[in-house]
């Protein structure tokens, strides 16, 4: 049961060009010095209890670098999901090591994932805007997580990122008027609005056409890079797979680096 | 200042106000639960109002009186059936130095003939000698006088229509004569007191008059032995004092305590009470059944938005405030219009019934604790379905 391990070729802070699709080969060493945002270990996972239990992730190894914009990609089903529920904290781990911005996460108190997920932005493949809030109430949502800024400041920002997103206009618009991809950029908005360091984003393009699809993922890259913000994209859209610093695909709970075909016996 | 620029830190570091968002973004859902809060409101305030109402208007008499002390028979139990003693035991108290004056009172039920329909009704009538101060209210006194002559009453005109036009015949200039206990008797003056709930009506006499009325009274007999002191003179000590000297054949009361034994019977020697707390309650639960509908309901629509929340790092605590503080607005924007409807009802109790039914600081009180009670409780039971807020569910 070997698992490759899955290191990239030198994504520093998003100072990085010239990687491309599928540059992830196996390269051991990181190029980097900072802490990996995300590193996985040996982790493994179940679903069910007794003879229904079913084994969803087997011993995924995984390491994530600040500003790296990583894909995963996969058929559904394989797992993908529940790596970003635990990468993200949203799930307790049964087994294995997660470590996220330094933190481990195998038996973390409810609090300790609390508090890191302010540190993580959420993308959902439905925009999950609440429904009463205007665009820029919905994106302060996320603003108003950060400590020791005033009312004002944080409006201000919600404003700011939807006018980067594109929405400068439709400020006070509910999701209800927004069209798809709309609704797309203001949960992109409010997933950047908290400074995220690290930003996972489950199918953000599944209900958008190829057109708005493409321009809401070169936005998510484009923003994340400006944070230097590290991306975990789960999609199995081909047509942005393009964006990624590194390809990873999944298949039956196991990693294998893409376009690579050494998948573990 | 600190106040100011802590109350400054508070606005500046405010959040979006959710909690009225997703109340406000729902006018139709905001408006059934308004209307359901409002009407358990009103519920209550009316029931409670009414119980209240029903102990004040018992003593609508008994707080009119001029005494700090009280005498009355001990097998008295209340005002609907009042037991003679010797006057001579009044006579007696008269001898503790802080005692001022006293004034003794005949006190009964009587017949009262309709004069319009001829119809008969029983009316408390109240006995006393002319000179004697009766009421704290001073207007009495140049009526009192009219009593001197024989047959001559008072009378009531704030009592239930069903006792005649006697009021606006008398403003009139007509001569109002009609029967009490068979008896003819001629109305020579009106007084405002009210109705209590042991008495639809009142009519003040004289003594003399009140004992040909009532023939089988013995002479020396009296239902109500009024007492007042010295300026400055401490009634309960007073009290104390006339325990000891008079007999064990009457009760001494003060003021306070004589109305309160009055309300304690119609409270506990009657259903009344009970009755009443029982609608209040009955309001109570109907409201909390609402409310919970409402937060429940509202809880689990929202729920994948409250996951997204606890995904984006929102605390739980943080969720179940917005729920609580959904239930403190629906609670104060619920508590207002039963407020005013509820004066406005009172106002219409007070005006078909007579009957001193008042909004007062304690029941508004009362009734707010009780709205917020029930909304706080059903938002609490409401936050347990926000233990169904899996965020890892919404991915």
């Amino acid at each position: 049961m070997a698992v490759h391990p899955t290191h990239s070729d030198g994504t520093g802070n998003g100072t990085v060009t010239g990687t491309g699709n599928g540059t992830g080969n196996g390269s051991n060493a990181p190029s980097t010095d900072d802490p990996p945002m995300v590193d996985l270990h040996d982790l493994c996972h179940w679903y069910g209890e007794g003879e229904m239990r079913r084994q969803v992730l087997q011993n995924v190894e995984l390491r994530i670098h600040p500003g790296e914009v990583v894909l995963l990609t996969g058929p559904s089903g394989c797992g993908k999901t529940t790596l970003l529920t635990l990468v993200g904290g949203l799930r307790q781990v049964q087994q294995g090591q997660v470590t996220v911005m330094g933190e481990q996460l195998e038996g973390s108190s409810r609090r300790l994932r609390q508090q890191l997920r302010r540190q993580i932005g959420m993308i959902f493949q439905g925009h999950n805007l609440l429904r009463c809030l205007t665009a820029e109430q919905n994106v302060q949502m996320g603003s108003d997580l950060l400590p020791g800024l005033g009312y004002r400041a944080r409006r201000d920002q919600a404003r700011e990122w939807l006018r980067a997103v594109g929405l400068g206009d439709h400020l006070g618009k509910l999701p209800h008027d927004l069209s798809g991809g709309q609704k797309q950029r203001v949960a992109i908005a409010r997933a950047l609005a908290a400074h995220p360091r690290l930003l996972l984003a489950d199918e953000p393009t599944a209900a958008l056409d190829s057109r708005s699809g493409r321009e809401v993922v070169d936005l998510l890259k484009r923003l994340a890079r400006e944070q230097s913000c590290a991306v975990l994209m789960v999609t199995h859209d081909p047509r942005i797979l393009d964006v990624a610093d590194r390809l990873v695909a999944m298949e039956d709970g196991r990693l294998r680096t893409a376009p690579l075909v050494a998948a573990a016996g | 200042m600190s106040a100011l620029s802590g109350l400054g830190r508070l606005w500046t570091s405010r959040r979006i106000p959710l909690a009225w968002l997703l109340l406000t973004r729902q006018p139709v859902r905001l408006a059934v639960a308004l209307a359901g809060i409002s009407f358990a409101g009103i519920l209550m305030f009316m029931q409670l109002g009414f119980r209240d109402g029903l102990f004040d208007a018992s003593v609508t008499i008994h707080k009119l009186f001029d005494a700090d002390l009280v005498l009355i028979s001990p097998r008295t139990i209340s005002s609907i059936s009042m037991s003679g003693f010797p006057r001579r035991r009044l006579v007696q108290a008269l001898g503790d130095p802080e005692v001022k004056g006293i004034t003794p009172v005949n006190w009964n039920f009587l017949l009262w003939r309709n004069p319009q329909n001829r119809s008969t009704r029983s009316i408390l009538a109240i006995g006393f000698e002319p000179n004697d101060p009766l009421f704290l209210d001073p207007s009495l006194k140049s009526k009192a006088r009219l009593l001197t002559q024989r047959d001559r009453v008072l009378f009531d005109e704030q009592s239930r229509e069903e006792f005649g036009p006697v009021g606006p015949w008398f403003r009139e200039g007509r001569t109002v004569e009609t029967e009490v206990a068979g008896k003819r008797v001629r109305v020579a003056g009106l007084v405002g007191l009210g109705p209590s709930f042991g008495a639809d009506g009142n009519l003040i006499t004289s003594r003399e008059t009140f004992l040909s009325l009532l023939p089988d009274t013995p002479a020396g007999s009296i239902e109500l032995g009024l007492i007042r002191l010295n300026p400055g003179a401490d009634p309960a000590v007073v009290q104390q004092r006339l325990r000891k000297q008079l007999p064990k054949d009457v009760t001494v009361f003060t003021k306070r305590e004589f109305e309160e034994s009055e309300k304690d019977y119609w409270r506990s020697s009657t259903a009344i009470g009970f009755i009443f707390t029982l609608g209040a309650g009955m309001g109570f639960v109907v409201g909390c059944v609402i409310v919970y509908q409402i937060l429940y309901s509202d809880v689990s629509d929202h729920l994948p938005e409250y996951a997204t929340l606890m995904a984006m790092g929102y605390p739980l605590t943080a969720l179940l405030g917005v729920v609580g503080r959904e239930g403190l607005l629906l609670a104060l924007l619920g508590y207002l219009p039963a407020y005013g409807v509820g004066q406005g009802l009172y106002a219409l109790v007070r005006s078909a019934t007579k009957l001193p039914v008042e909004m007062n600081t304690t029941r508004a009180v009362v009734v707010f604790s009780m709205i917020l009670v029930m909304c706080m409780g059903s938002a609490a039971m409401a936050m347990r379905r926000l233990a169904d807020a899996d965020p890892a569910e919404i991915f």
